[in-house]
C-alpha cells in the first residue's frame, strides 16, 4: 500500500465514527428524546425513520410509542361484605407525555413500580367499599336462563347489582389516571383479571355449593315420591270410578229388565178375572211342587179332594 | 505459536490480490443479505430505518442490506390459538398455553350465584392488520391472554353456576367472542377473534360429588314415578275390562229377564184360553197332574178319617219313628 491509501483511510475513518455518532434511527414502536448533557433538548421524535444529532455531546434516549400492559399482582384484600379474595388486575397504559415521563420516571421499571403502588391501592380502595357481587357481575337486571328441573327451586337465581364490575373499574380508573398523568402517563384502562376466593372463604362457599345442590337432590327425592304417590292415589279413585260405574249401570240394565218382565207377566196374570184365578190356581200348584218333598210329613183327610173316594164313590 | 506465524509468512499474496478478494467477498455478502421470502401464509412488514415502509406479499423480495430495510414476517393467514386452564403439547404460538402452574388459578372462576366453576376454554384467532398488531401494542399475544380471562370472567360473572355447566354455554361462547371482539379492536391490536370454545367446565372438586347426587336424584325421581306408572298401568286396563265384562252379563241378565217373562207370559194366555173354555175340569186336571206328581215324594203321609177324633197322638208317635231311624 502507498502512503495515498493512508491518508485516504485516515480520513474516512474518523468520517464514518462522526456520521455513526450523529445519525440514528427511530422504529415505528419508538419514540425518542435527545439529551444533551443529560438535559432533554429540542422537541420528542416522534416519527420513524433516520435522523440526525449533534454528535458525541448529544444522547439518544428511546421510549416505548406502543400500548403498554401493566399487569398486577394478585392480592388478598376484603370487600365491603368482609370475604377475603384474591384480585388480579391488568390495564393498559402509554407514555402520553415523553418528557414528563422521562424527567420523573425516566425507565419503564420505576414506571410499573408506580403503577404497581397507584393502581393496586386504588384497586384495593374500590373492593373494599363494595360487595363482592358489585365486582363478579357486570349487567344489571340480567334474567338467567334456567334449567326446567330446577324451575321451582330458589337456587339458580343470580344477585341483585347496584353498580357491577364495569363501574368498580370505572371508579378505579377514575381515581389512578389523575395521579399517573403527572408522570406523563395515560391510563387507557383497568380490568379485573382474576377474582377468586381466598383459601379460607373457599371451604365455606364449598359447604355452600354442596348444601345447596343436595337440597336440589332432597327435592327432586320428595318430588318423585309425591308423584309417585299421585300416580297411585289418581289409581285407586279409577279403580273406584271403574268398578262404581260399572255396579251403577248393571244395575240399572237389571233394574229395567225387572220393571219389563214385570210389566209383561202383570199384563197376562191380571186381564181378566179368571186370568187372576188361573195364575193363583197354577203358581199355588207350582209352588206346591218345589215346597213339599222327602221329609214333609203330610197329614191329609179323606175329606181332600185327592183322597175323598177313599171313604167311598158319590159319599 | 512460532509454527503458525512461520506458516502465515509463507503465505505471500500480492496487493492487487487482496484487494480483488476482499471486493469478491463484499458482493457474496451483498448478494446474501439483499433478499429475502416471504412464505405463503405470511405478510411481510418492511421498515427503512425504522420507519414503516411498505408490507410485501408472500415471494421473493429484495432490500436494501446493511440494517437499513428490516423487514418482519407476520403471519396473517395462520389459525393461531390460546388455551386457558389446559394445554395441548405441540404449541406452535408463543402465547399459546400459559404455564401450567398459572392452569388452575386460569380456570376457577366465581359464579354470578357466588358460586365457583371450573372453566377450560379456547380461543381462536388471527392477525388481521400486521401494522396494528406490531406497532400498536406491545406484545399483542400477552394482552389477548389478559383480554380473554377478564372477559370470560366477566361473562361466567352474569351468569348462575347451572348457566355455566349445562344450559349457557352456548351463550357464554357467543357473547365471550363479541366482547372480546371490543376490546381487541379498542386497543387497536389488529386481531380478529374468530371463535371461543368452552373445553371441560366443572364444579370444583370437593363439590362434584354433591353435583352428582342430584343427577341421581334426578334418576331417582323418574324412577319412582316410572314404577308408579307401570302399577297403575298394571291395575287399571284389567278393571275396565272387568267391569266391562259384568256390564256385559248383566245385560244378558236383562234379555233373558225379558225373553222369560215373555216365554211365561204367551204360555200363561195360551193356558188361559183353554182354560176359559173349561174352568172347572182344567183345574181338576192341573190338580190331579200336581198331586200325582208331589205325594209320591213324600214318606210320612197320614191318611185319615175327617171323623177321626185327634190326630195329635198319631203325629206325635210319628215323628218319634222318624227321629228313632
Amino acid at each position: 500500500m502507498n502512503k495515498y491509501s493512508y491518508i485516504a483511510i485516515a480520513l474516512i475513518l474518523p468520517l464514518l465514527v462522526v456520521g455513526y455518532e450523529s445519525l440514528y434511527r427511530v422504529d415505528e414502536t419508538e419514540q425518542v428524546i435527545i439529551t444533551q448533557f443529560g438535559k432533554p433538548i429540542g422537541d420528542v421524535v416522534t416519527d420513524a425513520g433516520l435522523k440526525y444529532k449533534v454528535p458525541f455531546i448529544q444522547k439518544v434516549n428511546r421510549i416505548e410509542k406502543r400500548i403498554l400492559l401493566w399487569d398486577g399482582e394478585a392480592n388478598d384484600m376484603p370487600t365491603k361484605d368482609k370475604l377475603y379474595i384474591t384480585v388480579d388486575t391488568f390495564g393498559r397504559w402509554r407514555i402520553k407525555d415523553p418528557l414528563q415521563y422521562f424527567l420523573r420516571l425516566r425507565d419503564e421499571r420505576s414506571a410499573q413500580s408506580r403503577l404497581d403502588d397507584i393502581l393496586g391501592s386504588e384497586t384495593r380502595n374500590a373492593v373494599a367499599s363494595h360487595q363482592l357481587i358489585e365486582i363478579i357481575r357486570s349487567t344489571k337486571g340480567r334474567e338467567p336462563a334456567v334449567d326446567l328441573l330446577l324451575a321451582a327451586s330458589d337456587i339458580g337465581k343470580l344477585l341483585p347489582i347496584k353498580r357491577g364490575r364495569h363501574q368498580v373499574e370505572k371508579d378505579i380508573y377514575a381515581a389512578a389516571s389523575g395521579k399517573l398523568s403527572e408522570f406523563g402517563i395515560e391510563l387507557l384502562d383497568i380490568r379485573f383479571k382474576r377474582i377468586n376466593y381466598n383459601e379460607s372463604v373457599r371451604q365455606k362457599i364449598y359447604a355452600r355449593m354442596i348444601s345447596e345442590r343436595q337440597q336440589i337432590a332432597e327435592r327432586f327425592r320428595s318430588e318423585g315420591a309425591g308423584e309417585a304417590a299421585k300416580i297411585l292415589g289418581s289409581k285407586e279413585k279409577e279403580l273406584q270410578r271403574i268398578e262404581s260405574e260399572a255396579y251403577q249401570k248393571i244395575q240399572t240394565i237389571q233394574g229395567v229388565a225387572d220393571a219389563k218382565a214385570t210389566e209383561i207377566y202383570n199384563l197376562a196374570y191380571n186381564k181378566t178375572k179368571d186370568a187372576q184365578e188361573l195364575y193363583t190356581f197354577v203358581k199355588t200348584l207350582k209352588t206346591y211342587q218345589s215346597v213339599i218333598d222327602a221329609n214333609t210329613t203330610l197329614v191329609l183327610t179323606t175329606d181332600s179332594d185327592i183322597y175323598g173316594l177313599l171313604n167311598g164313590i158319590d159319599k | 505459536m512460532e509454527r503458525k506465524n512461520v506458516q502465515l509468512a509463507d503465505i505471500s499474496v500480492a496487493p492487487r490480490q487482496l484487494i480483488l478478494g476482499v471486493v469478491a467477498a463484499f458482493i457474496l455478502f451483498l448478494t446474501f443479505t439483499s433478499y429475502y421470502t416471504v412464505s405463503a401464509e405470511s405478510v411481510g412488514i418492511v421498515q427503512r430505518f425504522g420507519n414503516y415502509h411498505s408490507s410485501v406479499n408472500p415471494g421473493l423480495h429484495f432490500k436494501i442490506p446493511f440494517g437499513v430495510d428490516t423487514v418482519i414476517e407476520v403471519p396473517i393467514k395462520r389459525q393461531l390459538k390460546e388455551e386457558f386452564g389446559f394445554g395441548t403439547p405441540g404449541a406452535t404460538y408463543t402465547q399459546q398455553i400459559a404455564n401450567p402452574r398459572e392452569w388452575q388459578l386460569e380456570t376457577t372462576i366465581v359464579t354470578g350465584d357466588l358460586n365457583t366453576a371450573l372453566v377450560e376454554w379456547v380461543i381462536q384467532f388471527r392477525i388481521e392488520n400486521a401494522f396494528d398488531f406490531l406497532f400498536k401494542v406491545r406484545d399483542p399475544g400477552a394482552a389477548l391472554r389478559d383480554i380473554s380471562e377478564s372477559v370470560m370472567r366477566e361473562v361466567v360473572g352474569d351468569r348462575t353456576v347451572d348457566e355455566v355447566l349445562t344450559i349457557g354455554r352456548q351463550d357464554i361462547e357467543a357473547r365471550a367472542q363479541v366482547k372480546m371482539q371490543e376490546v381487541t379492536n379498542l386497543y387497536e391490536m389488529g386481531l380478529r377473534i374468530d371463535q371461543v370454545q368452552l373445553k371441560n367446565v366443572n364444579p370444583p372438586k370437593p363439590v362434584q360429588a354433591s353435583f352428582d347426587e342430584v343427577n341421581e336424584a334426578q334418576q331417582e325421581r323418574e324412577r319412582m314415578i316410572n314404577v308408579a306408572r307401570g302399577e297403575y298401568n298394571k291395575a287399571i286396563p284389567r278393571a275396565k275390562g272387568r267391569a266391562d265384562q259384568k256390564v256385559q252379563a248383566s245385560e244378558g241378565y236383562a234379555i233373558q229377564r225379558v225373553n222369560e217373562a215373555v216365554g211365561d207370559s204367551n204360555k200363561f194366555t195360551a193356558l188361559l184360553a183353554e182354560y176359559i173354555k173349561a174352568p172347572s175340569i182344567t183345574k181338576r186336571r192341573l190338580y190331579f197332574e200336581t198331586m200325582a206328581e208331589v205325594l209320591p215324594k213324600v214318606s210320612n203321609k197320614v191318611i185319615l178319617d175327617y171323623k177321626a177324633a185327634s190326630i195329635l197322638p198319631l203325629l206325635q208317635l210319628n215323628k218319634m219313628q222318624g227321629d228313632s231311624k
